[in-house]
């Protein structure tokens, strides 16, 4: 870990001097600094600003200060009622310990856990820019399948957002230049030939809340997780989904795919194909199908393909059962 | 730098911000309680409990504490009797190397906290939240290489009163 | 003069130090505190071939103390292991290797000092990849533990050929990591020309006549206290770099040295389990009797040093055929070099020969149990009360037949062996004042239950509550004991402590010690400890997700000296078990010359969550003419044949035949 100069956030907007990071929860940035992967000059610690707080929006929705807790989060009844997917991407991830230390704001811009992104000995475009994307070739049965680059395959390892992606969250960011909102969806870049850099966020701007629309369909919206062991690991992948049926028919869904990209995949495709169809679950099968035609996949993660398939049908299929 | 741990204040003179919360108990305070498995948050050995909830201290740096109260495998019990989670693991052989053992414990008492406040897990079903599938679930962020689990889901059972 | 009023053996004597390990007291190697500590951080190097021609350090690092590496490094003295020989050459064996140690005042300097330290280094094309056909490959001498790397009886190719049935398959199992909870360390002071090491390790004699050889020192110069180990699992059986880096940094600092290693260079630095590419082909006859067996084992190791994982041995012992064959065949590659990891051969080796013989039973359309009553009729008692009571009869032997919602089911079992033996140990037994007694033998507990065994074996023995026994262990100046591994801790020591014993009442006096050196050369060869594993799975038909409903784990192992710490050890062996069917590999990147999973969040080992119904129960009869206590070992027999009860499920529950390891859901899909 590189030496830094700690501080206190004076307040909102308040901006960033080159070198200096936000330390939120610090489950990732603390992690990430010890391996030598971030080697920030400053630490500007927010964990005082006033962001801890889950509020009703006029609109019936919820704003969720940058600095609640993933356990706090998952244990609102708000949340658990009204998007229960959020609440249980939530408890699928990491353990009840790092639930408890990391953020809202944090988990959202968490890093890839691509094992040479995480190792600073290793070529990794995303740490070392040039230096070459070694996974290509060697270890990404892990990695994405949808949005990749030649220069790199990253996926990005939340469940949370996965869930908010589904459920159309904004996020609310305060910066030098002011404040803006920017969806969930929007919020993260693909990495094309710039790999180093996983959001559209500014230097010096800090999401301060995450809103979440109020949104009916989300109250029947639920996350299934497949990984690796039982618990305590990073997904194989996810799926976040929420679903209105009428009259036999997929009134309105939403759907979001997880460890399968660079970014939590908002299935727009397969939302697409789906809307007005019967909730059968071939239709679900074929509309995973369809967004999962643009999948690329590398020599050992084809089985995403598979997984994502059956999750995505399994998840519809409960909902629609459910409904009835 | 000011500390509070087991209850008392320590005062931590030129500490190095970057020093984790654990390194701090470990090589400041001489607390070795608290086990450094994987000093990145992936075994849960360095788990303590800071204001009341579980954490992992490997995670955390010391600097950012300078409020808090730490409590470490040290801290519980009272005058010489093992709190409730500590005679269970003791009762049930919960424990073989016992070098996650610290962790486990402060772990067990945070999670039964969680549970008494009606927090769900990614297992419930009902409101039944400390079944033995839902003790397993919650204390999935501590390893055992040993495999003393089996012990441990009757020993977190017993400290709950079941 | 065994006791007949037997009080304190067999009794489920809770552990002796449980209060000090649940509160936090328990002392662990790097929890020492001393004055003026100073604190290394290894540098590992980074590519697996090549010549370190310099180090270049940064000089705005204030409080480093020193940085070695081979340019300035002391002299060492050559052991039998060339990794203790840290800093003596140029040369780069393996990706991984420590080829520089950083010593600071404080642990934060250290690492950050060998973060940015420069190696200039000549890198060297490389060759990481173990396969059946590489040509490098050759016969070794001997396999682990020192045992013929081939063996022969009667003519298996043409049995083989003439059989009626035939098994003719090849089984993979990747490189593991042993991942002790607590991490190798040391803490290392030089008092004058005399060494104290807190290390952690499972062998305090073997450590300081291995660090006096190191240093030319005589043993009993090097003090090693090694008083609660977080584990080793046979990673901490020898020295290893880290207790001679600590030794070397306190010697050049003059300051008492931390070295404890960071987890991720365990998986370079202390041992694995080298990956294994076992063919094996089973002949029978249309009844099910075996007529040949021919398993071969291909695996690697490091450029430093010779160790073969001896997975076709366990076949050597377990289904009495007339013709049979067995053999190894190593390469060495620039990689880590493989070390013991719990039941080293016998657990891989017993994966490819049980799920072989799952493979059999399918083809004869027989019930395995039967397949194995049938051929190993002296396994019939275990094999039967684990049938028994795990609830085998009835079971329809047709895979992918059973479904409960999502989830196919299935069950399957499997044998297990494991050696039992004694290796030379001492103990000295004093008595004390009020009919109290101290024993003292340099053993071990990895958290086996050995102090609390040893205290009830002196109890019996000397006809008093285990409460007047006072137990020292964990220290090197304290008599030779032989190392905790190969499930020979108890009868080792505990012979010892019991001849020691009888000597003090036979002879009187304050002060016994007795060495079975003697005796245990004359001990019964060939005798084994042996169980039946069964297991049940649920497979997700959704999502490929592999969970193992119940595991059960039946044993005769003689003796049970202690049934609370025995229970300990069968299931967390048959957990690990669990972990090295479903869950562990430590994945090679060819092109970087690693393994590139070096961590706790990405080399999966067991959660709770991943043990549901487990349970384990034996026979419980004293093994005559083994050891005065009758016992055999049980620290490993659970990691063997555990995985293939498993892997056998799950082709039960699915009609899939995973034969390269572990089995995840992308192979199952």
């Amino acid at each position: 870990m590189k030496t830094f100069e700690y501080r206190t956030a004076a307040g909102l907007a308040a901006g960033l001097e080159p070198g200096a990071v936000f330390l939120a929860g610090g489950t990732n940035l603390v992690d990430l600094m010890k391996l030598g992967v971030a080697t920030p000059d400053v630490l500007v610690d927010v964990n005082r600003l006033p962001l801890h707080e889950v509020s009703g929006l006029p609109d019936g929705g919820i704003r969720i200060g940058s600095a609640v807790r993933n356990s706090d989060l998952a244990a609102d009844h708000r949340v658990r009622t009204a998007y229960p997917v959020l609440s249980q991407a939530l408890l699928a991830g990491a353990s009840g310990q790092l639930r408890n230390m990391a953020t809202t704001g944090g988990n959202l811009l968490q890093r890839t856990r691509c094992r040479y992104f995480m190792d600073a000995t290793m070529p990794c475009n995303k740490h070392r820019p040039g230096s070459g994307c070694p996974a290509r070739d060697g270890d990404h049965r892990n990695l994405a399948i949808l949005g990749g680059s030649p220069a790199c395959v990253a996926t990005h390892p939340s469940d949370m957002a996965v869930a908010l992606a589904a459920v159309d969250a904004v996020v609310q960011v305060d910066g030098p230049a002011g404040q803006r909102s920017i969806p969930v969806t929007g919020l993260y870049r693909l990495p094309e030939d710039t790999p180093e850099r996983d959001t559209v966020l500014e230097h010096g701007e800090l999401i301060t809340a995450v809103d979440l629309p109020a949104l009916p369909v989300a109250a029947r919206s639920t996350y299934r997780k497949a990984r690796d062991r039982a618990s305590y690991a990073f997904a194989a992948g996810s799926v976040a989904a929420a679903l209105r049926v009428a009259d036999g028919l997929v009134a309105d869904v939403r759907l979001a795919f997880g460890a399968v990209a660079p970014k939590p995949w908002r299935a727009y495709v397969a939302e697409e194909a789906l809307r007005g169809q019967p909730a059968t679950e071939e239709r679900f099968r074929a509309a995973a199908d369809a967004e999962l035609a643009a999948a690329r996949p590398l020599r050992d993660n084809a089985y995403k393909i598979a997984l994502i398939r059956n999750l995505t049908a399994a998840v519809l299929t409960a909902l629609a059962e459910d409904v009835r | 730098m000011r500390l509070t741990v087991n209850g008392a204040q320590h005062h931590l003179v030129g500490l190095d911000p970057r020093t984790t919360l654990l390194d701090a108990l470990r090589e400041h305070l001489h607390l070795t309680g608290a086990k450094k498995g994987c000093d990145h948050g992936q075994c849960g050995a360095c788990t303590v409990l800071l204001d009341g909830r579980r954490v992992n201290s490997c995670l955390i740096l010391a600097i950012t504490q300078q409020d808090a109260e730490v409590t470490t495998v040290e801290g519980l019990g009272r005058r010489g009797e093992p709190h409730p989670v500590q005679q269970g693991f003791l009762d049930h052989d919960g424990f073989q190397c016992g070098y996650c053992t610290p962790g486990q414990i402060c772990s067990a008492i945070g999670m039964l906290d969680e549970a008494g406040k009606g927090w769900p897990s990614a297992v419930t079903e009902d409101d039944d939240l400390l079944s033995d599938r839902e003790i397993r679930e919650r204390m999935s962020g501590n390893l055992c290489r040993c495999g003393a689990y089996p012990a441990m889901v009757p020993a977190i059972r017993q400290a709950a009163g079941r | 003069m065994t006791s007949m009023l037997t009080r304190a053996v067999g009794a489920p004597l809770p552990r002796l130090e449980g209060p000090a390990k649940v509160s936090g007291a328990a002392r662990y190697a790097a929890e020492y505190p001393q004055d003026r500590m100073a604190y290394g951080w290894i540098v590992q190097s980074p590519v697996a071939r090549g010549r370190l021609d310099a180090v270049l350090t940064d000089p705005a690092e204030e409080d480093v103390l020193v940085v070695l590496w081979h340019g300035n490094a002391p002299h060492l003295e050559q052991t039998d292991d060339p990794e203790l020989a840290v800093f003596q050459s140029d040369r780069i064996g393996y990706r991984g290797q420590p080829v520089a140690l950083v010593v600071a005042t404080s642990l934060e300097a250290a690492r950050r000092a060998a973060q940015v330290i420069h190696l200039d280094i000549a890198a060297e094309e490389h060759d990481v990849e173990l396969r059946a056909d590489h040509p490098d490959r050759y016969t070794p001498e001997s396999v682990v533990p020192d045992v013929p790397a081939v063996s022969g009886t009667g003519d298996a190719e043409t049995a083989l050929a003439s059989a009626a049935v035939t098994v003719d398959v090849t089984y993979v199992t990747p490189p593991l990591h042993n991942n002790p909870m607590e991490p190798h360390a040391t803490i290392a002071r030089w008092d004058g020309q005399d060494l104290i090491l807190y290390d952690s390790n499972q062998h305090p004699s073997g450590i300081a006549e291995t660090l006096g050889t190191v240093f030319g020192l005589p043993a009993e110069r090097v003090h090693v206290v090694t008083e609660h180990v977080g584990g080793g699992f046979g990673s901490k059986g020898s020295a290893r770099p880290n207790a001679v880096l600590a030794a070397l940094g306190s010697w050049v600092t003059g300051r008492p040295v931390q070295m404890a290693l960071p987890r991720q260079a365990m998986f370079s630095m202390v041992g694995h389990r080298a990956p294994t590419v076992q063919h094996i082909r089973i002949g029978a006859s249309q009844d099910g009797v075996l007529t040949a067996i021919d398993h071969q084992t291909h695996t690697q190791s490091s450029r430093l040093f010779e160790f073969v994982e001896s997975a076709s041995v366990v076949t050597r012992d377990v289904y009495p055929v007339p013709h049979l064959r067995t053999g190894h065949q190593v390469v060495r590659l620039d990689m880590p070099t493989p070390r013991w990891m719990r039941a080293p051969g016998e657990a891989p080796g017993m994966i490819a020969l049980e799920c072989a013989m799952d493979e059999l039973a399918e083809r004869l359309g027989a019930d395995p149990l039967d397949l194995r009553l049938r051929n190993a009729p002296r396994h019939e008692r275990v094999l039967r009360a684990g049938a028994e009571r795990f609830g085998w009869s009835g079971r329809d032997p047709r895979p992918r037949r059973r479904r409960s919602g999502e989830w196919w089911t299935g069950t399957g079992m499997a044998l297990a062996t494991y050696p039992a033996t004694a290796m030379p140990s001492t103990a000295r037994v004093r008595a004390l004042a009020d009919d109290e007694y101290e024993v003292a033998i340099a053993a071990t507990d990895l958290g086996t239950g050995a102090r609390t065994i040893l205290a009830q074996i002196a109890a019996d023995e000397l006809d008093v509550p285990v409460g007047r026994i006072h137990i020292r262990i964990g220290d090197s100046t304290l008599p030779r004991a032989s190392v905790a591994g190969g499930s020979s801790g108890s009868a080792s020591w505990g012979w010892a402590v019991t001849g020691a014993c009888r000597e003090l009442r036979s002879r009187g006096g304050r002060e016994a010690v007795f060495d079975t050196t003697e005796l245990v050369r004359e001990q019964k060869e060939g005798q084994h400890a042996c169980g039946a594993h069964f297991a049940e799975v649920r497979v997700s038909a959704v999502t490929g997700e592999i969970r193992v409903s119940r595991l059960f784990g039946m044993y005769d192992a003689g003796r049970i000296l202690n049934p609370r710490t025995a229970r300990a050890q069968f299931l967390g062996g048959m957990i690990m078990g669990m972990g090295m069917a479903l869950h562990e590999e430590s994945v090679l990147d060819p092109a970087q010359g690693t393994w590139v999973n070096h961590d706790l969040a990405e080399y999966h080992i067991p959660t709770h969550a991943d043990v549901e119904w487990i349970d384990a129960a034996w026979l419980d009869e004293p093994e005559t003419g083994l050891n005065p206590m009758g016992s055999k070992g049980i620290g490993e027999i659970g990691i063997v044949g555990s995985p293939a009860a498993i892997l056998n499920a799950v082709h039960h529950a699915t009609g899939v035949r995973i034969r390269d390891l572990p089995a995840r859901l992308d192979k199952l899909l």
